[in-house]
């Protein structure tokens, strides 16, 4: 092993790269967590209503509507049929993200994320052990039935606790109790589970996941062959299941990182010094050849 | 099939186990969700839906808890429910009377914002609302009940001598002034709390429940004489003898009033 190893994680990319560089996605992608939930602020804060409402349901201009599909279906099972603006509003968000990855909505926009993402950059920094680690299907397990109880109960089940939803109403129309929530799910990523949260048991990730299972967007390892194992990537891959496939399949296996799960973040982009990967579509299926790489390294 | 002859393959039985589990977890989980769900539907009784809602185990079923009807209120009467702070519907919206009542607005923004049915698009005349009916729950602190003429929440009421109107009886205290008692008609109360509101003590004494709270139901069984009677325009039993009634007065033989008195008006259709 080379001392080179040794060094913390994303350091040697910040060598290479320089410090921007081996954050571009990440400050992106903080920008856009700030972006919508500022659009929805601007309301309350200043009078500006170009955005009015919440993640379950919003109005923009006046005009477009956008509904949670998953709030929406919880209702369909529930047992109500609901007037056509929501029935718009859901297929245009499920539409937008069955195109560019259901879990651009967890990295991108989910006001949860920057919670677990402290709770786990906190994890790191105090070197704690993984903790308990539920299946990651445990989601699909917490989603069935959560669509099992709201058509038992005739209620959209799931909103009576969603941290997501419930978090994002608290910051657009004033928090009660929801804080105890934000802590509650920063301590269990903390402390009960590495990556518990959003990795494991939320519902909402693993519906969107399902949504853009097929989705154009994808993160490929192109240049695989460059790889020198640091494994960077996996230690901030929040969820990095999803890469062995891609990195370490044999010549003729796709480059493509094809799971669901993956968030499309970037964050594996920034942290390889040697940019293994590169954000490309489904059907982008080449690799860099052996030759091309030694073209580069010449 | 051989699986029951050959031992089961570990990943077999691995994959069964951990079914099994997961299941296990989410019936546990799922009723924990129930549970909750279920308690979820017993909202505290002064906070009431906005117009148009539809029954209360429909809207729990229809509305996302996205909060554009509360925005669309001009007059901020709708909010939220916050976990724990009000009872659990979570995000469901609802108003609070004496806090601020709705001013049933002739448009019904509200209704028009919901995207999802849970106001019932249906509703367009705001008269027709029933977000709740006014009661008045306390007589003893009633100012117009002790004799007094403070008729504020009759004089407030958006709908004023229709779903509101004072009933004028004789005040056996002083003996010679009338009591103007404020007497709601459901049929025509929206429940927009305006009268609550307006009460001028200090804890009103005409409130506004849900209609599930301030309202009985009539027995189907249970027929109305004199209804009947109008509607056939005869006596509803044929040939029906009608005996003296025992009113108090004079002629009768109810010894606890003597003079009595004749009542100052007859019930209609009350066969005397
Ligand atoms: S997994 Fe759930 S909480 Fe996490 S980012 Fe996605 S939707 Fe938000
Ligand atoms: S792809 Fe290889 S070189 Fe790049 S971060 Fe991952 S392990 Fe390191
Ligand atoms: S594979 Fe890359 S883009 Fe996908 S979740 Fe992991 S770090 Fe993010
Ligand atoms: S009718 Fe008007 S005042 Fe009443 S709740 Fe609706 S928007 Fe608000
Ligand atoms: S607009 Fe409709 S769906 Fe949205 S919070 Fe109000 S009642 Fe619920």
């Amino acid at each position: 092993m080379s001392a080179k190893t040794k060094l913390p994680t994303g350091q040697e990319a910040i060598e290479v790269k320089g410090w921007l560089g081996a954050h571009r996605y990440l400050i992106l992608r903080r920008l856009s967590q700030s972006f919508f939930l500022f659009l929805f602020l601007m309301g309350p804060w200043f009078g500006i209503w170009w955005v009015v409402g919440t993640l379950a349901g919003s109005r923009t201009f006046g005009v477009l509507p956008l509904t949670d599909p998953l709030v929406l279906m919880q209702g369909l099972a529930a047992g109500h049929w609901p007037e056509l603006t929501a029935i718009i509003g859901a297929l245009i968000v499920l539409a937008v993200y069955a195109l560019i990855g259901g879990r651009v909505y967890c990295s991108w926009v989910c006001p949860i994320n920057p919670v677990t993402d402290a709770a786990h950059w906190l994890h790191d920094k105090l070197g704690l052990q993984k903790g308990w680690q539920p299946k990651r299907s445990t989601r699909y397990w917490i989603l069935g039935a959560v669509f099992a109880v709201s058509a038992l109960t005739g209620t959209i089940a799931w909103e009576v606790v969603n941290p997501v939803t419930m978090v994002h109403r608290g910051l657009v129309f004033g928090m009660g109790f929801a804080w105890a929530l934000v802590a509650a799910i920063f301590v269990f990523d903390l402390l009960v589970a590495r990556r518990g949260w959003c990795g494991h048991l939320c519902p909402v990730g693993a519906f969107y996941g399902l949504l853009g299972s097929k989705s154009l967007l994808r993160v490929s390892a192109v240049d695989r062959a460059a790889c020198d194992d640091c494994m960077d990537c996996f230690a901030v891959c929040p969820e990095n299941q999803v890469i062995s496939p891609a990195l370490r399949g044999k010549p003729g296996e796709t480059p493509l990182i094809l799971s669901p799960d993956c968030t499309n973040c970037g964050r594996c982009i920034d942290v390889c010094s040697v940019d293994v990967f590169a954000f490309t579509h489904r059907f982008d299926n080449h690799v860099k050849t052996d030759e091309q790489v030694a073209d580069k390294a010449a | 099939m051989s699986a029951t002859s050959k031992p089961m393959s570990p990943q077999r039985r691995r994959f069964l186990t951990d079914t099994a589990r997961m299941a296990g977890g989410c019936v546990v989980a799922g009723s924990a969700l129930a549970y909750l769900v279920s308690d979820a539907k017993a909202l505290p009784a002064e906070a009431l839906r906005p117009p148009g809602a539809l029954p209360e185990d429909d809207f729990l079923a229809a509305c996302i808890r996205c909060g554009l009807c509360v925005r669309d209120c001009p007059y901020d009467t709708l909010s939220l429910a916050e976990l724990g702070a009000d009872g659990i519907a979570t995000g469901t919206p609802f108003f609070t009377a004496r806090d601020v009542p709705c001013e049933m607005c002739d448009d019904i923004p509200c209704v028009a914002a919901c995207p999802t049915g849970a106001l019932d698009p249906g509703l367009t005349n705001i008269d027709d609302a029933q977000m709740g009916t006014a009661v008045l729950v306390d007589q003893e602190n009633c100012l117009n009940f002790l004799g007094l003429r403070c008729d504020v929440c009759y004089r407030v009421c958006p709908v004023i001598d229709e779903a509101i109107t004072l009933e004028l009886s004789h005040n056996d205290r002083s003996g010679h002034h009338a009591i103007f008692a404020p007497t709601v008609h459901a049929d025509k109360c929206t429940g927009c709390g305006v009268c609550e509101k307006s009460c001028v003590l200090p804890e009103a004494a005409i409130k506004v429940l849900p209609v599930r709270l301030a309202r009985g139901s009539s027995a189907e069984h249970y027929l109305k004489g004199w209804e009947e009677q109008d509607a056939k325009g005869a006596p509803v039993v044929e040939g029906i003898i009608d005996l003296p009634d025992r009113l108090p007065g004079p002629g009768t033989d109810n010894l606890a009033a003597p003079g009595g008195f004749e009542p100052a008006f007859k019930l209609p259709g009350a066969g005397q």
